[in-house]
């Protein structure tokens, strides 16, 4: 079995080696060398990746801005390399708008994102129909370099815009029977030409248990690359859960709900054996079509490399690992 | 070549044309008709180059991705091992239409095109195969053995696969001649059950998504393709003269 094979040293977080002002000098020396210290070319080449991965990746300047402040959250900020904008928004599922990865980018312009509202409901004491503005100002948007692994098999380096969910958790105030929380997508037939098809049922439906919604890393976007979401992947605003499969991810949200009891997913009711509740990234758990042990990193990985090996809860079992502590995650896929 | 077509048309292919009933009907007095197009001697190297052009289109994709220009799209591995399967099944219905579509256009000459199909649909297969055990499993054979064994839609297309491989070997006409024509007309028979394990596979490959759109179109054509030879067989003294 892939589980056992040893794959080398692997760590979830690069400070489990290496201290951060040990790792942050490094850099600084690397500079120096580009610098011209010495032999230029060596040094050059040696920095190129230090310097990209320190370095906030700048503006592709297509849509508004939207800046964030760099997240202190722990592990909100991979040091690795982000997949290019054109990949990242060329490249992606969004059912609505057709079932190809190239359909989202061609056939979102059609969304309307303004007027924007999300109605929060359920088991809260303040129940709130907020504004898409009000929702913007809610929080101080961070930016958050994510992981973000497909159940598909492929992977990508995402740099995301937004705030905690839990921030806004904290304000509708959940009740004690809140033990879920149900994330319902836009389901406009006229503005998404796949709505209607058999595919899935409408709307998209996803859902969290109430400590994993409470996680500083389950980030509620409003941006990636420093500006607004594009409509494909899910503008206005969307979840980004790193340590789960993508499509956990909830796009174009319109509605969240606190509820007592396990929401129905949209693909757990499409096919129960195929896509679990949790859907956490799991190399050991395969899906039964495919081993979920390796991925590809799009735009980095070339054609014949090996794939490279899937971490446990995506390289976020350090921060979210306590949440599954106990539970047979082989049943609870 | 130039001696081939002067020769009647029911013998240009050897055996393999003598296999059909239907050819008979062309010219029993072997009388010259005018002739068609399809028997002229650049058909068949013309159908052989454009049977290549998507190879040729994915190849030069794969080649450029290493040098950094994307014609593949983002996940350019993805691509070709779909595309290549794409192609292994229009090839398997294209082969399967020569039949019927002889029948049907009064073209009997369409059958010289009918082993350069299913040659083609080894090979797209092949590559296929190729593309899925070195790009996805890394050539890793205790991998591609396990997924094999684990998984229902990859067991089906190696099958798929394994079935073909022995039609290919025995393309040729000394083969057929060694076979004996009804032997080998049995033998090539599997390529309907083919059909259907290739179907099978896109079906499940495609299920998980629920993206049934394009499975129906190949199914409905494999359905009428096959249908059509059933029906043939239901019928009976549809051909047989009296």
């Amino acid at each position: 079995m892939h589980l056992l094979k040893d794959r080398g040293f692997v760590h979830r977080v690069a400070s489990e080696i290496t201290p951060r002002d040990l790792y942050v000098g490094r850099r600084e020396l690397l500079r120096h060398f580009a610098a011209g210290a010495a032999g230029a070319t060596l040094a050059a080449w040696a920095s190129r990746d230090a310097l990209a991965q320190a370095a906030t990746p700048s503006r592709p300047n297509k849509l508004a801005a939207l800046p964030g402040t760099r997240s202190a959250v722990a592990g909100a900020f991979t040091m690795e390399k982000p997949t290019a904008y054109a990949d990242v928004t060329g490249y992606n599922n969004f059912y609505e708008f057709g079932t190809d990865k190239e359909d989202p980018a061609r056939n979102a312009h059609t969304l309307k994102t303004r007027p924007w509202t999300v109605a929060i409901e359920g088991e809260v004491r303040k129940p709130k129909v907020y504004d898409l503005d009000e929702l913007l100002k809610l929080g101080p948007m961070e930016e958050r370099i994510y992981r973000l692994r497909c159940v598909e098999g492929w992977s990508m380096v995402i740099p995301w815009v937004g705030y905690s969910l839990s921030e806004l958790i904290k304000r509708v105030e959940p009740t004690g029977n809140a033990k879920y929380v149900e994330f319902v997508t836009q389901a406009d037939p006229k503005t998404m030409p796949f709505v209607g098809s058999r595919v899935l049922d409408w709307p998209y439906v996803e859902g969290l248990r109430m400590d994993e919604a409470m996680h500083p890393l389950a980030l509620l976007a409003f941006g990636l690359y420093g500006e607004v979401l594009p409509n494909q992947n899910g503008a206005p605003v969307r979840m980004v859960l790193p340590w789960k499969y993508g499509f956990k991810s909830g796009k174009s949200i319109v509605k969240i709900r606190f509820v007592e009891k396990e929401p129905g997913t949209a693909w757990n009711k499409a096919a129960r054996n195929e896509y679990g509740f949790y859907s956490n990234v799991n190399p050991n758990v395969d899906h039964p079509r495919w081993s979920q042990a390796t991925e590809r990193r799009i735009g980095e990985d070339g054609l014949f490399a090996k794939k490279r090996p899937t971490l446990m809860f995506n390289g976020y079992e350090a921060q979210v690992g306590q949440l599954y502590a106990g539970m047979d995650l082989k049943k609870y896929y | 070549m130039q001696m081939r077509t002067s020769v009647r048309p029911e013998l240009v292919e050897g055996p393999v044309a003598s296999l059909r009933q239907g050819f008979d009907k062309l010219s029993p007095s072997g009388k010259a008709r005018p002739k068609p197009l399809l028997l002229h001697p650049l058909a068949k190297p013309i159908l052989f180059v454009a049977c290549l052009l998507p190879f040729t289109w994915l190849l030069y994709g794969a080649i450029s991705s290493i040098y950094g220009v994307n014609t593949l799209g983002a996940n350019p591995a993805e691509t070709l091992i779909r595309a290549n399967g794409d192609w292994t099944l229009r090839f398997l219905c294209a082969t399967l239409a020569i039949t019927p579509l002889r029948q049907w256009l009064k073209q009997p000459a369409l059958a010289r095109f009918r082993r350069m199909l299913g040659l083609f649909t080894f090979f797209y297969g092949c590559v296929h195969f190729l593309c899925y055990s070195w790009l996805d499993m890394g050539f890793a054979l205790d991998d591609i053995v396990r997924d094999i064994a684990k998984r229902p839609f990859i067991l089906v297309g190696t099958s798929a696969l394994l079935l073909m491989t022995p039609l290919a070997l025995t393309s040729f006409n000394r083969a057929i001649k060694a076979l004996g024509a009804p032997r080998w007309q049995a033998l090539h028979r599997t390529i309907y059950a083919i059909a259907l394990l290739a179907l099978l596979h896109f079906f499940w490959m495609r299920a998980g998504k629920h993206n049934f759109a394009e499975v129906a179109v190949y199914a409905a054509v494999i359905g009428v393709l096959l249908g059509w030879r059933a029906w043939g067989r239901l019928k009976p003294s549809r051909s047989s003269t009296p």
